[in-house]
């Protein structure tokens, strides 16, 4: 009976630290201090200004610095440490500072620290991905006075004003030997921003104290908590858990159930980022990935004929795609840009699915039969990218354009486009800036390394007639003139189709009752959006 | 004994040599980091310029010459996306690993060897079959989905642990710990269950089969007609005998909990070294991957010497030069 006896003790025992590794009551009690705690799903890389241009990382640059422009929601330039600009003559932008301004560590902002950050922005050591084209049309900076700069170029430039906002200022007495390390550290990201660093946890979180002094007006909340959580399901989880009071990238497949929940709102706008498929206009032989349909190459490439590209943007159903795969987050385009954006072409709205005239079409072009492709695509990247392309390779067989799909992770997928190892592929292109030279110059302009123009134009796709209408656009300092060129070389390259757009997402972020969040049309997450709402 | 650590040793740095070349090719094949950490906004110039700045411009034979030539100077690199030395990103985020690889274990001992032992001791049992049942359930249960439903039910329903993140640490030596303080033990507790599910089933089943086999044997009939109390006979004899299979799949599970619980970290948003390198391999940051991966397979290197040298204490008849 003893043996029994201790043998069942070790059983309880056992089941017994089960139990206390689930006791309940560790719950952690919020602070009574207004505070805030956001988790995003994009890692931030690091809190230097000027390392790596890359979304997560500018929105907390955004938090800490200012640009001489800041941006609107909608991503319209507004007054940010300038307080007014105009182009002087046609090849010198001249900047008014604003005065008063202070560093989180009481340094005043003037004119010299305008000019230290466009001399370090192209000098970053071992950047991945640096600000540096953006700083290439200056050719001399020129301080007037301690609150005036003017910038001068080599031809006229109109966007200096878009490009500039991307250059958060730093402060050229705290940054002057300062290294990457030293931003990530917390020293050297002294900023003129809402938000000062209070200690910085690289990939896991970082956290923020109000600037008191900010120029823009204290924001709402003392202190801010910026969690780092990639896992989808454990962020909306954390959000239910009331672990984190507000989250970015809300999963489309999590949408209907917190529509439905009472604790939770949503916040969401249109967004700038443009779902399209890009096809390969380089070879005029045969292209790899398309075939008969007993599996010989074709020759010439059918994709160079507008007739077969047109019979594919028709043969595609972009609202069936938009409600159903998309659950209603996303918007069907016909063209770069949503509405109210500079350079969007009023009236050219997203092709209607007709499977008949896409039919017609290929038999025109001498397809009757149709032909077979291989459509890639990313499944990592986009919100739902894999199972949009299995949609519209379903859409393609159906009018009569047997599709393979095959989608890979990025790293291998984004390799195999730059090496245009593909025949079509589906791919988003955020326009930063919300105005048309930017997709123009980078997907349907020539590819030329001079003008640097086409870098993203995987497929090189050519159209003299775009790239004069471009060349016009981007010396053209009048505004509304420049936007009527810039329509029109969007209105050209879409009724040539050089690229098929799908959609434009809507971005969506999630918080607890109580909050609320001015949406963002650049997919930056940042706490001065938020604030408590108004009862 | 020098002979043979000597010579564990000389194979370490084989076997390191040859992962180093292996990530290269591998990194290479797969794609180009350039072309992911990029901003898709960078022209043909600026791209130029980052190929450089990474020192991608080099034909890859050089670029791993180059490493090799660094490495023996005790510099594996600095990591594309952060920008810091590979393997200071690496040491800063080994305790938060190490403390749930290790609580993990611990947990799964102290849970797996009394549960094991009642079922092996009283094989027929409803109790023992219940456990036995349940161990089944332990480690084929998907870690994902364990931690998603214990988020689910602990964090989002009930709402007593905190459901991601690692909470309140106390820095000792330089490094953060989250198990010295109450809020850090509550934000482990979740991902260090899950971690530890499929190891409590190992460890119960280990243990079961282990005590039926020795139970049976010569040495225990003979204790027993000796007149050694039950006690002494499980407590002592059959026990160190059942310990010598347990520490070795406990130790090379070990080695595989700090190196890939990959999953778990990123469901809980554990800020470890597997979420660090899944991340890594995502955009191709070839610094971190191979610095990780040398120091993982030192780690492996390093756990089956101690499992070897464990025996040699469990049981006096192993020698180590024996066993080759």
């Amino acid at each position: 009976m003893a043996r029994n006896g201790w043998a069942a003790a070790l059983g309880v025992l056992g089941l017994g630290v089960l139990g206390v590794a689930l006791l309940p009551g560790l719950a952690v009690a919020q602070g009574a201090a207004p505070s805030l705690t956001m988790a995003v799903g994009a890692p931030v890389t690091s809190l230097d200004p000027h390392y790596h241009q890359l979304s997560p990382n500018n929105a907390v640059a955004d938090m800490i610095f200012d640009g001489l422009v800041n941006r609107s929601a909608r991503d319209q330039g507004i007054p940010g440490l300038a307080t007014s600009w105009r182009a002087v003559d046609a090849t010198t932008w001249e900047f008014k500072l604003r005065e008063g301004v202070r560093f989180h560590n009481g340094n005043a902002f003037t004119a010299e620290d305008v000019a230290f950050t466009l001399n370090r922005v192209p000098r970053v050591p071992n950047s991945p991905s640096s600000f540096a084209l953006y700083t290439r049309p200056i050719t001399a900076v020129e301080i007037v006075d301690a609150h005036t700069i003017r910038l001068k170029t080599a031809v006229p430039y109109p966007l200096m004003p878009t490009d500039i906002a991307n250059l958060r200022i730093i402060d050229k007495e705290t940054a002057e030997h300062a290294t990457t390390e030293d931003f990530n550290a917390g020293r050297a990201a002294q900023g003129t921003g809402p938000w000062r660093v209070v200690d910085h946890r690289n990939g896991e979180r970082i956290e923020f104290a109000r600037n008191e002094q900010y120029w823009g007006g204290a924001p709402a909340f003392g202190r801010v908590t910026y969690r780092m959580i990639t896992n989808d399901a454990a962020r909306t989880a954390a959000l239910l858990a009331g672990d984190v009071d507000f989250i970015d990238q809300v999963p489309t497949a999590d949408l209907a159930r917190l529509r439905r929940e009472q604790r939770v709102v949503l916040s969401e706008t249109i967004g700038l980022r443009i779902i399209f498929l890009g096809l390969d206009h380089s070879r005029s032989g045969a292209t790899p990935f398309v075939t008969d349909n007993d599996g010989r190459p074709i020759e010439p490439n059918p994709l160079k004929d507008v007739r077969v590209r047109r019979a594919l943007t028709l043969a595609i159903d972009r609202h069936a795609i938009a409600d159903r795969v998309m659950e209603g987050a996303a918007t069907p385009s016909g063209q770069f840009l949503p509405p109210g954006s500079f350079g969007h072409v009023p009236g050219l709205e997203a092709p209607r699915a007709n499977l008949e005239e896409a039919r017609r079409l290929l038999a025109e072009a001498g397809f009757p039969n149709g032909f077979r492709i291989t459509l890639h695509s990313p499944n990592d990247r986009y919100i739902n990218d894999a199972r949009i392309s299995q949609a519209i390779g379903q859409m393609w067989t159906r009018a009569g354009v047997r599709t393979n799909v095959d989608a890979q992770t990025w790293a291998t997928f984004v390799g195999r486009a730059a090496r245009q190892e593909l025949s079509s592929w589906l791919i988003g292109w955020g326009s930063s800036g919300g105005e048309a030279s930017n997709p123009l110059r980078n997907l349907v302009a020539t590819v030329s390394r001079e003008k640097g123009w086409g870098a993203s134009n995987r497929g090189h796709y050519s159209n003299p007639g775009v790239d004069a209408l471009i060349d016009r656009a981007m010396v053209e300092l009048d505004d509304p003139r420049r936007e009527g060129l810039l329509r029109e070389a969007t209105s050209m390259a879409m009724a040539d189709v050089g690229i098929i757009p799908l959609h434009i997402q809507t971005n969506i972020w999630a918080m607890r009752r109580g909050l609320q969040h001015e949406a963002r049309a650049d997919e930056l997450t940042r706490a001065q959006d938020i604030r408590p709402a108004a009862r | 004994m020098t002979v043979f650590l000597l010579r564990r040793l000389l194979q370490a740095s084989g076997v390191v040599l040859a992962m180093t070349l292996l990530v290269f090719l591998g990194v290479y094949a797969v794609g180009d980091p350039v072309e992911i950490l990029i901003s898709p906004e960078a022209d043909q110039l600026e791209r130029e310029r980052a190929i450089k700045a990474l020192g991608l411009d080099l034909p890859l034979w050089r670029q791993y010459l180059v490493f090799l030539g660094n490495a023996l100077q005790g510099d594996l690199g600095r990591s594309f996306v952060f920008n810091e030395p590979a393997l200071r990103l690496i040491f800063d985020r080994m305790p938060a690993t190490l403390e749930l690889a290790l609580g993990a274990t611990f947990l799964a001992l102290l849970i797996g060897l009394p549960l094991g032992l009642f079922a092996g001791l009283r094989p027929n049992a409803l109790r023992s079959r219940i456990i036995m049942a349940g161990s089944i359930l332990g480690f084929s249960l998907p870690t994902f989905w364990v931690g998603l439903m214990l988020i689910m039910v602990f964090a989002v329903q009930c709402g007593w642990l905190p459901s991601t993140g690692r909470g309140e640490t106390v820095t000792i030596l330089g490094m953060r710990w989250s198990f010295l303080t109450w809020d850090g033990l509550a934000h482990m507790a979740m991902p260090m269950l899950s971690l530890s599910l499929s190891r409590i089933g190992l460890v119960i089943r280990l243990t079961r089969s282990g005590v039926r086999e020795n139970m049976v044997m010569d040495y225990v009939k003979f204790a027993r007609a000796k007149g050694l109390s039950p006690n002494r006979i499980v407590f002592v004899h059959v026990f160190r005998n059942i310990l010598i299979p347990v520490v070795t799949v406990m130790g090379l599970e070990l080695g595989g909990t700090i190196a890939f619980s990959v999953v778990t970290e990123s469901v809980f948003a554990w800020p470890g070294m597997g979420k660090l390198i899944i991340d890594s391999i995502n955009v191709l940051d070839r610094p971190v991957i191979v610095a990780y991966l040398m120091m993982i397979v030192m780690l492996f290197i390093t756990i089956n010497l101690l499992v070897d040298l464990s025996y040699s204490v469990l049981d006096p008849r192993v020698r180590l030069e024996s066993r080759e």
